[in-house]
C-alpha cells in the first residue's frame, strides 16, 4: 500500500468513516500485518500529540491574557522601581536632556528634519530619523496617492451607494507611530516628528488609508508626542496585542521593530547595547540595530511582546548605534496627558496576546497597530 | 470549598474557561508570590512560576483519570514550591531550602508528567516552527480546526481537494519526521 493511501485509510479508520465491510477488512489486515498496525498506532499517537500541543498553546494564551488583565488592574505586581527615586533622577537629568535636545544632537529618525539637523547641528554626529521626502520619494508618495485616489474612484463607480472619495494629503515627511489606546485612538510618536507638521498631520495604515490626526501632547524633553486620530472614518481597532514595559530593558535583550523607512512597513531586529542613551542620558537606551530615516517613532518589541522603547535617533558616524526612548516614559506621558481637560479617559488598553507566538504571527498581529505619520 | 467544587473548577480549566483561570489567580496568586519572594525570587519570577502551575493544573485536568487527593490550594502550593526549588537549583543561585509556610503534599509524579509534557510541547513547537508555511496552516486547518478538505482546498487556493490532500500528506510526513527525530532522543 502506498504511504499516502495508508495514512488516508488510517485516518478514515480512526474517524470511523469506513463502511462496515471496509472496517472488517482493514482490521483483518491490521491483525496480520504488524507494519500496518505500527502505522496505525503511530498515527493515532502523533495526532494526539498535535492536539495536546494545540490545547496547551491555547490555554497558555488564555493564562497570559488573564495575567495581563490582572497586571493592569494592579492585582499582580510586576517589579517597578521606587517612584520617588525615578522622579528625582528625572529632575536631575532634565538640564542635560534639555541641552542635548537643544543641540538637537542625535540624528532623529524621521525624514524631514534630517537636512536641517545636519546643517545646523553643533554635534553633527547624531541624526534624527524623520524622513524628509526627497524628490524621488515624493514621486513615489504621489504615485501611491494617485493609485489610492483611482482605487477609491473605481470603488465609487462600482459601489451601490456613492462613496465620497477622500482627498489624500501630500506629505513632505514620513515617520512611524503606534497605537497606545485602542478605545480612544491615541497614537504615540516622537516630538520631533510632530514639529514637522506645520499644516496637516495624518496617520496612514498599512493598507494606505489616511486619517487626520492632531497632536494633543508634545514633550521635547523626552521627545514624545501623543496624537489623537480625529478622523471619523478611522475604524476602532481591538485592544492591541503588545504590552508596554514599565521597567528598563535588560542589557543584551533582543528585540524586533516595525517601521516605515519606506512606503511600506519594514521589519528589523537588534539588541539593547547600553542602558542609557547619548551622553548617559537616562531617558534613552542604546540599541545595536540598523535604523533608517523614517524609523523615528518605531516600537521595539521583545519576544514576549513587550514594547521596550521608541526609536528616535542614531549616531551618524558609528554604524548601528541607534537610540530609543525607554518605554516607561510612555506611561509618564499618558499620566501627564490625563491631567489635561478632555483627555482624562486615555488608557493603555492591551490584550497582551502575542506572548508565546512565533515571530511571523507576532508581526502579523502587530503590524495593524503601527502607522505611518505624515503631513506637511 | 469542598473537593467536588474543586473538581468542577478543574473541569472549567480543561475548557479554558477564563473566568475560572482568573478565579484561581485571585485565590492563590498572593500565596505563590509570597513563597517566591521569600525565597530569593522576584515578582517576575512569581508570575512565571504561577503560569507554569496553571499549565500543570490544565494538563492534569485533561487526564481522564484526574483526581485531586488534597485541597486545590495545597496542591498549587506544593507544585509551586517544587517548581521554584527546581528553578533555583538549575540557576545555581545561592539558596537555603525553600521553607514551607503551608501544608505540602508529594507532587513528584505530577512534576514528572509535567516535564515530559513540556518537552513534548517544545519538540512539537520547534517542529512546527521548522516546517514553515503553508504547511503549518494547512495541518492546523485539517487536524486542529477539523476543516473539510474541500474547504481547505478553497482557502489555500488548491485546484481541488485531492491536490490539497497530497500537499497535506507531504507536510504531515515532514512534521512527523522532524518531531520523531527529536522525540526519540528524549
Amino acid at each position: 500500500m502506498e504511504d499516502s493511501l495508508l495514512i488516508d485509510a488510517v485516518e478514515r479508520f480512526v474517524k470511523g468513516e469506513m463502511s462496515p465491510e471496509e472496517k472488517t477488512y482493514f482490521e483483518e489486515i491490521r491483525k496480520n500485518n504488524p507494519e500496518l498496525d505500527q502505522a496505525v498506532v503511530e498515527h493515532i499517537f502523533f495526532i494526539n500529540e498535535l492536539e495536546k500541543f494545540n490545547a496547551t498553546r491555547n490555554f497558555t494564551h488564555a493564562v497570559q491574557e488573564t495575567e495581563a488583565k490582572l497586571i493592569q488592574e494592579g492585582f499582580i505586581a510586576k517589579k517597578f522601581k521606587g517612584k520617588a527615586k525615578v522622579v528625582h533622577l528625572w529632575n536631575r537629568y532634565k538640564r542635560t536632556i534639555g541641552v542635548a535636545a537643544s543641540i538637537a544632537g542625535i540624528v532623529s529618525l524621521f525624514i524631514a528634519s534630517l537636512i536641517s539637523a545636519i546643517h545646523t547641528d553643533k554635534n553633527p554626529n547624531i541624526v534624527s530619523l524623520v524622513g524628509k521626502l526627497d524628490n524621488q520619494e515624493k514621486k513615489i508618495d504621489k504615485q501611491a496617492l494617485e493609485t489610492a485616489e483611482l482605487k477609491s474612484k473605481v470603488a465609487q463607480i462600482t459601489a451601490v451607494s456613492p462613496v465620497i472619495p477622500k482627498t489624500r494629503v501630500e506629505s513632505n515627511f514620513r515617520a512611524t507611530g503606534f497605537l497606545i489606546d485602542a478605545s480612544n485612538n491615541f497614537i504615540v510618536t516622537n516630538a520631533h516628528v510632530v514639529k514637522e507638521a506645520k499644516n496637516k498631520l495624518i496617520v496612514e495604515n498599512n493598507k494606505g488609508e489616511q486619517f487626520i490626526a492632531k497632536a494633543v501632547y508634545v514633550n521635547v524633553l523626552y521627545d514624545l508626542a501623543i496624537l489623537k486620530v480625529t478622523d471619523n472614518d478611522f475604524k476602532k481597532l481591538s485592544p492591541f496585542p503588545y504590552t508596554i514595559r514599565k521597567t528598563n530593558a535588560e542589557l543584551g535583550e533582543q528585540f524586533f521593530m516595525l517601521g516605515y523607512p519606506k512606503q511600506e512597513i519594514v521589519y528589523g531586529e537588534g539588541y539593547i547595547s547600553a542602558k542609557n542613551g547619548y551622553r548617559m542620558d537616562t531617558v534613552f537606551c542604546q540599541l545595536s540595530t540598523s535604523a533608517n530615516v523614517g524609523n523615528s517613532g518605531s516600537p521595539i518589541i521583545n519576544k514576549k511582546g513587550e514594547i521596550l522603547g521608541i526609536i528616535n535617533s542614531m549616531e551618524s558616524n558609528a554604524e548601528g548605534v541607534v537610540f530609543a526612548i525607554k518605554s516607561v516614559n510612555i506611561y509618564r506621558a499618558v499620566e501627564e496627558l490625563k491631567k489635561l481637560e478632555g483627555y482624562e479617559d486615555i488608557k493603555i488598553t492591551s490584550s497582551g496576546s502575542i506572548k508565546g507566538l512565533d515571530r511571523e504571527s507576532q508581526i502579523r498581529k502587530v503590524e495593524d497597530y503601527v502607522f505611518m505619520i505624515k503631513g506637511n | 470549598m469542598n473537593i467536588s467544587d474543586e473538581k468542577a473548577l478543574l473541569e472549567g480549566l480543561a475548557r479554558e474557561d477564563r473566568s475560572i483561570i482568573e478565579r484561581i489567580y485571585r485565590e492563590n496568586y498572593n500565596m505563590i508570590q509570597g513563597l517566591v519572594l521569600n525565597n530569593s525570587g522576584s515578582s517576575d519570577d512569581a508570575a512565571d512560576i504561577f503560569q507554569e502551575i496553571m499549565i500543570v493544573l490544565f494538563e492534569k485536568s485533561r487526564l481522564e483519570s484526574f483526581e485531586l487527593s488534597c485541597q486545590l490550594k495545597t496542591f498549587i502550593y506544593s507544585i509551586g514550591r517544587r517548581l521554584w526549588l527546581k528553578r533555583l537549583q538549575s540557576n545555581q543561585r545561592l539558596y537555603k531550602t525553600v521553607e514551607s509556610t503551608e501544608d505540602i503534599v508529594s507532587v513528584e509524579e505530577d512534576i514528572e508528567v509535567h516535564e515530559k509534557r513540556q518537552s513534548e510541547f517544545l519538540i512539537m513547537e520547534s517542529a512546527m516552527g521548522k516546517i514553515g508555511e503553508p504547511c503549518k496552516s494547512l495541518l492546523e486547518a485539517y487536524y486542529i480546526q477539523k476543516k473539510q478538505m474541500l474547504q481547505i482546498a478553497a482557502d489555500f487556493g488548491y485546484t481541488n481537494a485531492d491536490n490539497a490532500k497530497t500537499q497535506k500528506y507531504k507536510c504531515l510526513v515532514r512534521l512527523k519526521k522532524l518531531f520523531f527525530a527529536q522525540y526519540k532522543n528524549v
